[in-house]
Order: C-alpha cells, then structure tokens, then sequence
C-alpha cells in the first residue's frame, strides 16, 4: 500500500474538527478532560449519522430494493476500514458488538462452551469490572478458576509472579492492554507469547489502546482483541470484536436470532458463517457505518504526530501535579499513557470532582469500575483526567490552576 | 425566636444562597456548611446507618425525643457533608409526620439538584429516603 504524506499533526486544527469542544459550562470554556471514559466525535462523523438517518437508511443483509443494498455496502464496507485499521487478516474477524463490554461478554460465553472444569482463566489487578465480572461468571457456570497476576505498587503487572500463574491449565489471558484508571501499558505482546507457549488464548482489552496506539492485531498475535467505537471518537453503542478465523468457527454461536442463521428448521437450524454468525438481529448499522467514518478521519491524520503530543501532554500535567504537596499519582509505570489518577491528603476525590466541573473542567472522580484496584491502593477513589489529541498544554494550565484552588478551598 | 416552620427554613436557606453570584462562592459556602455539620458519634457508623453511594459513604443517625426527630450525619466528602447539614438544618426538631410530606424543593431552589440525580451517586438520594424511612418508625398511629 502506498503511504500518503500526511500533514503534520496540528492540535489548532485538529480542534477545529470538534464541535463539542467549543462550547462554555458554567461560563467557563470547556475543558474535556475525560476521554478515558469517552471521547468527543469530529463534523465528519456527526454529519455522517445525520447523512444515514436523513437519506440511507434501510435494513441491511436481506433487502432487494436500493437503499438497503446501499446501506448494506456501506456498514461492510465500514467492516473493511476496521479490519485495515487493525491489520486483521479477513474483514470476517472483525465482528460488530455493542462495545468492549458485550465483546468481551461474547467471548466468555462462547469460547467458554470450549472450556471444562479445572480449566483457569488468568487476568491482572488492574482489570475493569468488564473483564472480571464476565470471567467470574464463567467460572461460576463451568467450574473454572480465575487467576489474578498481581501489580507492584507503581501500578505495573509483576511479571515473575505474572509466569507462576501462567500454567499449562491456562486456557485463556485475558488482560487490558493500558489500564483505565492507572494509565500503564502493559506488554502484552511479550505476555502473548508467553501464553501461546503453553497453549492458551490470548484476549486483550483494547477499551483505552486503540485511541492511542497503532494497533496490528497480526503483529501482536492476540487471539481476541476488543474495543467500543465511541472511544474511538465515533458512536456509542457499538464496538468490535476481532477474532482469529479457525478460532471464531470453532466457537458455538452467542445469541440466536435473525442474520445468524443459514437454514431454520423446528428440528435443527444451521448457522450463517462468519461474521455474521455471530451478529444476531439487526446489527447498530449507522454505529457500524459511522466508526467506519471515524476511523476514515483517524487516517487522514498523522496518528504518529498525535501520539507524540498526547505524551506531551501527560508529562506536563504530571510535572506540574508533582509539585503539589499531598498530591500523589496514583500510577506510575515507565511505560504509560494519557491518563493521570491521582488523591490528595485528606480530601475526597468526590469534592475535587465537583469543584473541577464547577470550573468548567470534565475529570472522572470515583473507582472507575476497578474497585480491587482501589482496594490495592486502599483508597476510595482517585480523581482521572484522561487526554485526547484534541487536548492543549493551555488547557492543562488552566486545570493545575483550577485544582489548585479547588484543594485550597477543601483544606 | 419564634419557632420557624419548615418552609420558612426552606426560604431562608434559598435567600442565603442567592447572595453568592457564582457558583464557587455557593460551594465555598457548602464547603462551610459541611464542616459545621452535626457529627454522628464514631461508634455509630455502624452498617445500618450506612448509606451507600458510589462515590462517598454517608452516615446518617435518627433519633426520636419528645415527639420530634433529630439527625446526625456524617459523610467522607465535605461537599455531600455541607449539602446534608442544609437537610438537617431543614427538618431537625420535626416531627415525623411533617418531615413525610415535606417537598424539599430548596435542593432545585439553590441549583443543587444535580446531586440528586442518581448518577451522582453521592447517596444524598439514599439519605433523604432514609430519612423519610426513619420518620416512618415514628408515625404516631
């Protein structure tokens, strides 16, 4: 493929393309500053739902007439972009979910019909509540056990505990690529090979990487890798599941319904093949057909230019933080992203959380759906700001100086 | 002092917080607030007295003497704090009967319904209702 020479990254220009950043809280201009939990959508994907619902939409897969045929092209041709994107193999690994969440889900019951009492699940201490919740209820059903690999206090996996846990009863490592609430990236190439080695399966948490890192699913050799579009600067409400093929047709189907099927009889139903055995009902298409739009956008962007920035800023921000007596930052691996958690002495993340929104300024405040990464720390909560490209080094200014005043006003 | 009723309480708090022009000097004025709060005894926060938000635990303690009610609380976020001792300003020294029926509107009167809503999840939600719970106790039938 031909590399087309990108325009270097320009955070001016980059803001330009999202309009919900232009806009005053409180009287205050907007600072985001939460795109942990999701991020902000750019005119091109906002005018492209707008553009589906206006004029093409139709049901897709089954219709003759010309706008669900059209509509058809398009969500897989949205399918196409994905698997591009991720450096999939075939467009039929990459299957639409709602999100990281009903992705992750979707492997637990079905790669988990493979599985047989005995077998061990393994993740880390730094998962969200989604990739724990759904392995315990596995585990529940089938007579598994879960492992957890523990995190040293800087908020990163202990890799020498990380390979005791790792065993030939393995069958599935299941492990966030970077932590929500701590930032860490974890090395999961490395951690896939070692998994692959004793035969397990690798699913990997892609909810806070795929905004933030090129991601080559071929490269990293995961058997499963997950995550929700509306991070990813398009709509809520859908998401993807890449699996690899042989595996994905090994896999019992999720849920029944139309689409997922190829033949019904009352006495025996055969199912469609991949991607759609997996894609009951009708799919979210213009959530399909607009991450399609979005990661069109992130194309066209030098992706390079704006990871390099995103790093910028979390270097600031953490310098000036550092400053602060009381503050601590709660995450501080080597190797981390965008992201900063951090407590203050004697005052809860709660009153900062408040204070900072009253200022105009969007953080996230609470457990962040990690509570035994909590229970670690020992603490009730962290506050999280969580930067996107779109972000500003004037912006981080502004929300030093507002946290300064609001832990001056809570002393 | 006359004895002020529910709604005059209710009123005096609003023209309180009309004096504050925006909305930093209302917070730094709950901030305030929730450190005068009436403190419920340590070894009071037990489970039953515990409501639980998402994101700070409070602590609420009813007690019941001469046919009227009175409230001690606690919370781990002095914000949660300030916003429970305005509640308890509001109907200690009540009896049960009219803290039931009570529509405690000078929560949207003073922009505050936002920590209402259950996203918030700041339990101020769980402690009106527990609250009203306890007043229930004490319905004289």
């Amino acid at each position: 493929m031909t590399e087309i020479i990108k325009k270097p990254f320009n955070v001016r220009e980059i803001r330009e393309e999202f309009p919900a950043l232009r806009q005053e809280i409180y009287g205050k201009s907007l600072i985001y500053f939460d795109n942990g939990a999701t991020s902000q959508k750019p005119q091109i994907v906002l005018n492209a739902i707008n553009k589906f619902y206006s004029k093409e939409n139709a049901n897709i897969h089954r219709g003759v007439h010309f706008m669900s045929q059209k509509a058809t092209t398009e969500f897989e041709e949205a399918r196409k972009k994905i698997q591009h994107f991720i450096n999939a193999r075939k467009a039929e690994e990459v299957i639409f979910t709602k999100g990281t969440t009903d992705g992750i889900n979707l492997v637990a019951s079905s790669y988990g019909e493979l599985l047989t009492a005995g077998d061990e699940i393994l993740i880390t201490a730094m998962e969200h509540h989604s990739n724990i919740v759904p392995w315990q209820l596995l585990c529940q059903r089938k007579g598994l056990i879960l492992r957890v690999a523990p995190i040293n206090f800087k908020g990163e996996l202990i890799v020498e505990e990380f390979d005791i846990l790792l065993s030939k009863k393995t069958k599935l490592l299941a492990i966030t690529h970077i932590s929500n609430t701590l930032g860490t990236i974890n090395p999961v190439k490395e951690l896939t090979q070692k998994a692959h080695a004793v035969g397990a399966k690798v699913l990997l948490d892609g909810a806070q990487s795929i905004q933030h890192m090129k991601i080559d699913v071929k490269d990293l050799d995961c058997d499963f890798y997950v995550f929700s579009s509306h991070k990813l600067f398009g709509p809520t409400g859908i998401g993807v599941l890449y699996g690899k093929e042989d595996l994905l047709d090994r896999m019992p189907p999720y849920q029944g319904g139309g689409d997922m099927i190829s033949r019904v009889t009352f006495e025996h139903t055969s199912y469609n093949e991949l991607p759609f055995k997996f894609e009951a009902g009708t799919p979210h298409i213009a959530g399909g057909i607009c991450l399609g739009t979005s990661v069109g956008f992130l194309n066209s962007i030098d992706l390079d230019g704006a990871q390099k920035h995103e790093g910028e800023l979390t270097k600031y921000a953490e310098h000036l933080l550092d400053t602060f007596e009381g503050l601590q930052i709660i995450g501080e691996a080597k190797n981390k992203t965008s992201v900063i958690s951090f407590t203050v002495d004697g005052i809860h993340p709660f009153d900062i959380g408040t204070l900072l929104d009253k200022q105009g300024i969007a953080v996230r405040t609470g457990h962040h759906c990690t509570q035994p990464l909590m229970d670690f720390y020992k603490i009730p909560g962290t506050t999280r700001a969580s930067f996107a490209f779109y972000n500003t080094k004037e912006e981080i200014d502004l929300f030093v100086e507002a946290v300064e005043k609001s832990i001056n006003m809570l002393k | 002092m006359a004895i002020q009723t529910i709604q005059e309480k209710q009123e005096e708090i609003v023209s309180e917080f009309e004096m504050f022009d925006d909305w930093m000097a209302k917070y730094e004025y709950l901030i305030d607030l929730g450190k005068d709060l009436p403190l419920i005894q340590e070894e009071l926060k037990t489970d039953e007295r515990l409501i639980e938000g998402c994101q700070s635990r409070v602590w609420l303690n009813a007690a019941f003497t001469n046919g009227k009610m009175q409230f001690s609380a606690d919370s781990e976020a002095i914000i949660t704090k300030g916003i429970i001792g305005l509640l308890i300003r509001v109907l200690n020294d009540e009896n049960p009967e009219t803290i039931l029926k009570t529509d405690l509107k000078f929560i949207s009167d003073i922009g505050l319904q936002e920590h209402l809503s259950p996203t918030r999840a700041n339990g101020l939600n769980g402690m009106i209702k527990k609250i009203k719970m306890e007043a229930l106790k004490y319905i004289q039938h």
